[in-house]
């Protein structure tokens, strides 16, 4: 996946989440779920679609390195390179 | 034959609307089975078949609002032959007219009170709306009967526009309803502690460490069971108080508190809380918590809720002392968790702690009851492994 479509994928998902919420409104390092107001189980949400799609395993011992809007897609972009 | 009512989801629901048929005439149904939903102040509501057989016939029309006790369909037995029944005339489709006295099934029927006749659907070419896009419509005051009827409506078609300066929402409606009540009628007393949540914390991250998202463990799966548990020791926290009496439940159908994106909030049972496992528990918490942020709750769920959890979640403030969801008893509160220097073994330690509270009502228990049923809740969770 380019880094575009991650991007794209990221914010599809996040707006099922949170459709109310735009993602230019947000500011992207600051706490994502603050941001979105996202709950630990719509983190969960979150973070089980990201995995499903993308083959990824999303151990939470890397929940640290998904804190902000950036970090996420950061993570997602270094984990599908 | 029997005839499938309109159920009572609560002491404040009156009546409800018929939106969706779910099952075709002469089809078969099986006892669990959702065969219909109704939309009610509180969200559209899926409905279950109580017994096995054939769905006979409708007797209300989609988008019908019908009090509460209205029979709404006629489900045949498995057994009953599916011939025309010469000895029995009469199952001809009855107008929905008033409840009919008392069936055991429906605890929960009002008998008395004269009741209108049914209203007529708002429209006559009968439209499909979904759940979303009619609480959205109800929430905006958007007219639906501009809209055409050749497909279904879905969300999209309803216009977001912002809630002009209107009379209370449905939902903010039944909330206060609840919460008068409440407040009016149940005198509440209140116990607060904290609880240490490292042991907790730290056989979550165990637990979850070789597992795949949808399969893991949250904090508040732990909450569940361990209030569950709680309050199958200790009945008087767990039933309810109706006619001046308290009538403890044998089973424990935990109410979540469960915050709405849209506003407001509902508190929908987890059923049979002490039952399967921990990982059968946390796909049922989601499951329920993923349902109804959809608006879709299934009967039981809202009408048999038998003591409640709220929860501040890992976002919150460090308290909340619930105010008792009538007819329960009681309502446990447990705050978003933080460090805190504790001391252990002599020395100060950094140690995840929340505030646990209960408000409990007094006609039924005492503060010494519940000392100790707030300190198994707190028991519980310091030992995970047992939970």
């Amino acid at each position: 996946m380019t880094d575009d479509s991650i991007y794209t994928f990221l914010i599809k998902h996040l707006g099922r989440i949170a459709p109310e919420i735009a993602v230019d409104d947000i500011d992207p390092k600051a706490d994502l779920r603050e941001e979105f107001d996202i709950d630990s189980m719509d983190f969960m949400t979150l973070i089980t679609a990201l995995g499903k799609e993308l083959s990824l395993p999303m151990p939470e011992a890397d929940y640290d390195q998904m804190r902000s809007f950036d970090d996420l897609l950061a993570y997602l972009r270094s984990q599908t390179a | 034959m029997t005839e499938f009512r309109m159920p009572s989801l609560g002491a404040d629901m009156e009546d409800g609307t018929l939106v969706e048929q779910l099952v075709a005439t002469g089809d078969p149904v099986h006892r669990g089975d959702i065969i219909a939903a109704v939309e009610t102040q509180k969200g559209a509501i899926e409905i279950e078949v109580f017994e096995d057989g054939f769905l006979d016939k409708w007797l209300v029309p989609l988008g019908t609002k019908v009090p509460v006790g209205t029979p709404i369909a006629v489900i045949r037995a498995s057994d009953t032959p599916d011939l025309p029944q010469p000895t029995d005339p009469t199952p001809v489709a009855p107008p929905p007219e008033a409840p009919q006295p008392h069936d055991p099934a429906m605890p929960d029927v009002p008998e008395t009170p004269s009741i209108p006749p049914p209203e007529l659907p708002p429209q006559t070419d009968r439209q499909r709306i979904s759940p979303a896009a009619r609480r959205r419509a109800a929430q905006t005051g958007f007219d639906l009967g501009g809209l055409a009827t050749d497909r279904i409506i879905s969300l999209a078609d309803i216009p977001d526009s912002a809630p002009k300066p209107a009379p209370m929402s449905d939902m903010r409606q039944a909330i206060s309803a609840a919460m008068t009540r409440s407040k009016r009628e149940i005198p509440h007393y209140y116990l607060a502690d904290t609880v240490e949540l490292t042991r907790a914390e730290d056989f979550i991250t165990a637990h979850n460490a070789d597992l795949p998202p949808d399969a893991r463990l949250v904090l508040g799966a732990l909450y569940v069971r361990a209030v569950a548990l709680a309050a199958q020791k200790y009945p008087a926290f767990n039933g309810y108080f109706e006619d001046g009496m308290f009538t403890p439940s044998d089973a424990v159908h935990l109410g979540m508190a469960i915050n709405l994106r849209s506003g407001g909030l509902v508190a929908p049972a987890l059923l049979d809380a002490t039952q399967g496992d921990l990982d059968a528990l946390v796909l049922r918490l989601k499951d329920l918590v993923g349902r109804v942020r959809q608006g879709r709750f299934r009967a039981r769920e809202l009408s048999d809720p038998t003591i409640t959890l709220t929860s501040l979640g890992d976002r919150g403030v460090a308290g909340i002392t619930g105010v008792i969801f009538p007819p329960q008893v009681a309502i446990v509160g447990i705050g978003t968790p933080g460090l805190q220097p504790m001391i252990v073994d002599d020395t100060v330690q950094p140690r995840r702690i929340a505030q646990i509270t209960l408000a409990a009502d007094h006609r039924v228990s005492d503060g010494h009851n519940g000392a100790k049923f707030l300190r198994a809740i707190i028991k519980n969770l310091q030992h995970p492994e047992t939970l």
